[in-house]
């Protein structure tokens, strides 16, 4: 009986060697790359929208032409950005994406709260086409954004509990992604002036 | 004392995660879940007669729920949290649709399954929103809303995709008990061969518990197959000797997996945000 405990331990303890983590770290990276091409996919797409969307605004509302030209400088600056997948394991570079895409982010609320003005192109039908779009293309920023987060925990967790992170260190060198973080202002809703 | 403390420590703990969470999904009860009472039983009757034709013929899945009110949760939040609990829509095809309407708020949604994304676009399900649902809710025709409502949405989704399997895969309700029934052969199966030897009775142990979870519930790695061995093995020579009772409770663990009610459930689709938001 008790050869057959120490038989058993033993077992165990090969098992748990066996299963260094090396094959779940790895998907989990896959995984992170996945959702991270949804989050890119959605940003995009509300890049496409931006120009359509800018030229319908002009014929109505020539007068904001602060506004529209926030949008479009705002546009060309997540343009200018490059993305790699390097961007993902680096604080800086990865802050700094969130922030163009941020700014393009209030620039187009800001653009949607002073069309309210314009009865005109709000019944336009190409304009609330326009708004469609735009409403579920920041509606799927949204989901990527958080499935991408909740991938990136699972990720980052999974490098850094006991038998991986030992395996992590002499095998893998995968490094810890960075996460989308709430940010300032993102919460509040743009401010609307009464004058 | 102590166990006091543990509940009152207990309670602390999980009060800020009760909280945390908005609006509770509701249950799927079958294509139409009118929590909010907005349409007649005959509609609702004709409604599901008309999406569960669709499902047979198309395989795409197209399913209506009703609350009274969102409670303050936003709208895009709750309905994608309902769509990843449901999982309308086939697996790998993606082909789910859920119609939400939020009755107190007046304000409903077309959340779109990542296949239909081509054909039931933001813009169309915005559309369909603005153009035919809203006018007939406006007058407080819930019926002729979700009736014209779903009729556009089927109509766009129409010949996006086929039904390639037999109706008889849709009713997966004998499938479920089946890894349970195996549990009782096996176990019955050690209980015999445990008055023969300990040897065999646990090499059966060994053989059937990675079986049964491996083809029965789901595909385990090599490790997951090793593991469940050696957890058949020292479960087998140690079932024979617990009295039956304790026996059942933990045979009848195993199982919890087997789907319950209705004979209607999401069949695995996923979602990405897709669709349109509107009010009335």
């Amino acid at each position: 009986m008790k050869r057959l405990i120490t038989l058993i331990a033993a077992a165990a303890v090969a098992l748990c060697l066996t299963s260094c983590g090396y094959n779940t770290m790895q998907a989990n990276e896959e995984e992170v790359f996945a959702a991270w091409g949804d989050v890119e996919a959605a940003y995009q797409r509300r890049m496409d929208l931006i120009p359509n969307l800018v030229e319908v605004v002009k014929g109505y509302a020539a007068h904001e032409k602060d506004t529209l030209t926030a949008v479009i400088e705002a546009r060309s600056k997540v343009g200018s950005f490059q993305v790699t997948k390097d961007v993902l394991k680096d604080p800086a570079a990865f802050q700094k994406f969130q922030s163009v895409q941020g700014d393009l982010s209030s620039a187009l609320s800001k653009l949607m709260v002073v069309v309210e003005k314009y009865p005109d192109l709000k019944a336009n039908q190409n304009f609330t086409d326009l708004q469609h779009q735009l409403e579920g293309t920041e509606n799927r920023i949204n989901v990527a954004r958080v499935r991408y987060n909740q991938a990136v925990q699972k990720f980052n967790t999974s490098i850094r509990v006991f038998p991986n992170s030992f395996t992590n260190s002499i095998l893998l060198h995968l490094e810890r992604k960075e996460p989308f973080k709430s940010q300032e202002g993102a919460s509040t809703a743009p401010k609307v002036n009464f004058k | 004392m102590k166990k006091y403390l543990l509940i009152i420590v207990s309670a602390i703990l999980f009060l800020p995660a009760a909280w945390g969470y908005a609006l509770e999904v509701p249950e799927l009860k079958g294509r139409v879940n009118d929590y909010a009472d907005m349409i007649s039983p005959e509609t609702e009757s004709l409604l599901d007669e008309r999406l569960k034709s669709f499902e047979t013929s198309d395989s795409t899945q197209i399913v209506i729920l009703t609350v009274n009110s969102l409670e303050g949760d936003a709208l895009e939040d709750f309905t994608i949290r309902v769509a990843e609990k449901w999982k309308i829509g086939q697996t790998k095809k993606d082909n789910g649709v859920i119609l939400f309407a939020s009755k107190n708020d007046r304000r409903m949604r077309i959340e779109v399954g990542r296949g239909l994304e081509g054909v039931l676009t933001d813009l169309l399900s915005g559309r369909i929103l603005d153009n035919v649902i809203r006018p007939k809710f406006k007058n407080g025709d819930y019926d002729g809303g979700f009736l014209d409502g779903t009729g556009s949405i089927i109509e766009a989704c129409r010949g996006e995709f086929k039904n390639d399997s037999p109706p008889v895969s849709s009713g997966n309700d004998s499938s479920g008990n089946l890894p349970i029934i195996f549990f009782f052969v096996l176990y019955f199966a050690v209980m015999l061969a445990s008055r023969v030897s300990k040897i065999l009775s646990g090499s059966i142990g060994a053989a059937g518990l990675p079986a049964i979870v491996h083809f029965g519930l789901f595909p385990i790695g090599l490790t997951g197959i090793i593991i469940s061995a050696i957890a058949g093995f020292i479960l087998a020579l140690i079932f024979p000797h617990i009295p039956i009772g304790g026996g059942y409770s933990s045979g009848s663990s195993g199982g919890g997996s087997s789907f319950g009610g209705g004979g209607f459930s999401g069949g695995g689709g996923s979602f990405g945000g897709g669709g349109s938001s509107g009010g009335w």
